[in-house]
């Protein structure tokens, strides 16, 4: 039986986990505008459909903890307060952009909201995660380090070499594996000997669970869990989400190697509209406030685009800066 | 001043930066219990403890990406891959991760970490334990390459790689470890990276050389003045940023340049000096510049041939000779 919301959070928490899924949403589909306009331009992965993972997991985190994402990481930035306006601006390239438009899309980066850091390298950021995670250890900090990854990361030696590390050393590391079900077009039963992702932990004595990652209080509950644990005992911990992306791999990717019954059956578990109805039938909204959390969302959305519009170009001479500190 | 040998002066640079800064930390392969593999850690882990000296899973690619990642978190760590063989198995994080995290985050985010790393050849120890491949860091931008020759530049490099803000490859060469020289006791005492010197004063030709090839060069040096050749010996100390100025200088000084290199020769860091040599020094020089490279196979293992893979002093000589004669 589904647990009542105002079992788990209190109203307004739950409004605002519907405000960030939304503006992801909202977000990643003016993107994908934005790209057939030729404002974004480079690679764009997009995260439609996944949104309930980077909204849960980051509510059950606390503020001062690390996250680390992989290359579909504009929804983690913009959860943990990434301001939309100048994560549109890095993605158009433009100076105001979260990193100057050095970065782009797939490395977005705020110190300021202890977001460490996208990485388009499949499973570089493992053994970042378990450094950082050292280095709070290290100075007695309350932290710990959350690291976002694919199903397709786990087969990188990084993976394997990070998580036994991490377990060796004892380090506060908690591993989330957005399991969308897809390495760009290959299945995951395709490329693992041992689909069922969390259970690949038991090789190095990782506690793990699976979790439904179209379900935004599901996800919530096992990362507070799972970081509360982290915490407790100083050992990593892992979270298997099972979700799904409704576009390609990327922009240029029409994902015809999936099903339209496949897609249909996902699309039909939307976070988004099943997450509203609860709210609704809950009592815990009105329409009329979903509305206005929408209308919200929308306008924001918009002025991100303005803004990264009229925003300048970086400098000729930014080329060579940030090289050498 | 006190005589000591590379290997020592390594270890003192190490102890000196873990006693003035409790933000460096140690660690690599057998680093710790073992004190390296050519005890270049020895006598930290019962100085420092297991929190800061720290033996690793052999996993390469994350011995670096961990450093990184304590780096970003306001660590200075020193890791030590067991020879530079190896780096290869961790290129992703040196090259992708630690060399660009500066550069794509905005300036953002430092990454102050030095991986330590013994290479070169003339051990015997065969192809996959034989290599030079100092050039391979050169090419990439965003981090330090470092590789000295003597045990006060060890000392002085090594401070000056744990101080720097940077990621810095910090090179020592395996048949140098027991080479013994005068090193400063001052604990302040650093060699700034970016700066070559000039080991030997000379007029006729100038060595370009680092490392190993610096005590080669030097050995040329002295055996050419007994034919009344004046080499010059100028010491990369820095292989990047590369000290164009002094490098420079003393070419317009020789009129004559020989570049001595341990790595292959094809697309080898001699390539690209002497390229600089050319585009600068072309007025003044009185001859082509000459490589003196190690020879583009993979290490045979039989002394007696391996030993003609690396550059030796002779091979230098017989180059001196033949660009200040105008043979070539």
């Amino acid at each position: 039986m589904e647990t009542k919301l105002r079992m788990v959070l209190p109203d307004q928490e739950l409004m605002r986990l519907y405000e960030q899924m939304f503006l992801s949403r909202e977000f990643e589909e003016h993107c994908a505008e934005q790209y057939t306009k030729g404002n974004i331009t480079g690679f764009l992965h997009l995260y439609s459909g996944q949104e309930a993972v980077a909204v849960g997991a980051t509510a059950g985190l606390h503020k001062e903890d690390y996250i680390l994402s992989a290359y579909r990481e504009h929804a983690q930035a913009i959860v943990r307060g990434a301001e939309p306006k100048r994560v549109m601006a890095e993605l158009f390239g433009k100076a105001t952009g979260l990193c100057k438009g050095k970065g782009g899309s797939m490395h977005l980066f705020d110190p300021s909201l202890n977001f460490m850091g996208g990485y388009a390298i499949v499973g570089g950021q493992f053994p970042i995660s378990v450094g950082l995670a050292f280095s709070a250890k290290y100075r007695n900090e309350d932290r710990i380090t959350a690291c976002f990854f694919g199903d397709g990361a786990v087969n990188q030696g990084t993976f394997h070499e990070s998580l036994n590390w991490a377990q060796l050393w004892e380090l506060p590391v908690l591993f989330i594996c957005e399991n969308n079900f897809y390495g760009i077009g290959t299945e995951v039963h395709r490329s693992s000997a041992l689909a069922s992702i969390h259970r690949r932990t038991c090789g190095y004595d990782i506690p793990s669970e699976k979790v439904d990652g179209m379900d935004v209080i599901a996800v919530y509950k096992a990362v507070k869990y799972a970081a509360e644990k982290v915490r407790e005992t100083g050992r990593p911990h892992f979270i298997e989400a099972t979700t799904y992306r409704f576009r390609g791999h990327s922009m240029s990717d029409p994902g015809k190697y999936r099903s339209v019954a496949e897609h249909e059956l996902w699309k039909s578990r939307d976070p988004l509209p099943s997450f509203a109805k609860r709210l609704l039938e809950e009592g815990i909204a009105t329409q009329e406030a979903l509305d206005a959390v929408e209308a919200r969302c929308k306008t924001r959305v918009e002025e991100a685009v303005t803004f990264a519009e009229e925003s300048s170009w970086p400098e000729d001479n930014e080329v060579y800066s940030d090289i050498y500190v | 001043m006190s005589e000591m040998t590379y290997r020592d002066a390594l270890n003192l640079a190490l102890k000196e930066e873990m006693r003035r800064d409790p933000s460096v930390v140690v660690w690599g392969e057998d680093v710790a219990l073992y004190e390296g593999s050519f005890k270049v850690t020895r006598g930290l882990l019962s100085e420092f403890g297991e929190e800061r000296v720290k033996d690793t899973p052999i996993s390469e690619n994350t011995i670096v990406g961990v450093a990184v990642g304590a780096a970003m978190g306001g660590l200075r760590p020193v890791a030590e891959l067991m020879t530079v063989n190896f780096a290869l198995l961790a290129m992703d994080q040196i090259v992708n991760h630690m060399a660009k995290i500066h550069y794509m985050f905005g300036g953002q985010a430092t990454v102050p970490m030095t991986i330590r790393m013994p290479g070169g050849g003339g051990s015997q120890l065969g192809a996959q334990h034989s290599q030079s491949l100092e050039t391979f860091f050169m090419h990439c931008p965003g981090m330090r390459v470092v590789y000295p020759s003597t045990p006060d530049d060890a000392k002085g490099l090594l401070k000056s790689a744990i101080r720097d803000n940077n990621p810095v490859i910090f090179l020592e060469h395996e048949l140098l470890y027991n080479s013994k020289g005068e090193v400063p006791e001052d604990p302040e005492y650093l060699v700034p990276i970016g700066k070559a010197a000039v080991k030997r004063p000379g007029e006729q030709v100038t060595i370009v050389a680092y490392a190993r090839m610096t005590v080669l060069a030097l050995q040329a040096a002295e055996e050419l003045t007994k034919e009344g050749i004046s080499c010059e010996v100028v010491d990369l100390r820095s292989l990047a940023p590369l000290d164009d100025e002094t490098i420079l200088a003393s070419v317009k000084k020789t009129g004559r340049a020989v570049v001595v290199e341990e790595c292959w020769r094809t697309c080898g860091l001699g390539a690209e000096i002497a390229s600089r040599i050319f585009e600068n020094c072309f007025d003044v020089l009185q001859a082509p510049v000459r490589r003196v490279s190690g020879l583009d196979v993979p290490m045979p293992y039989s002394r007696k041939i391996e030993k003609l893979c690396i550059p030796q002093a002779e091979t230098i000589v017989l180059a001196v000779k033949d660009v200040v004669s105008g043979r070539y």
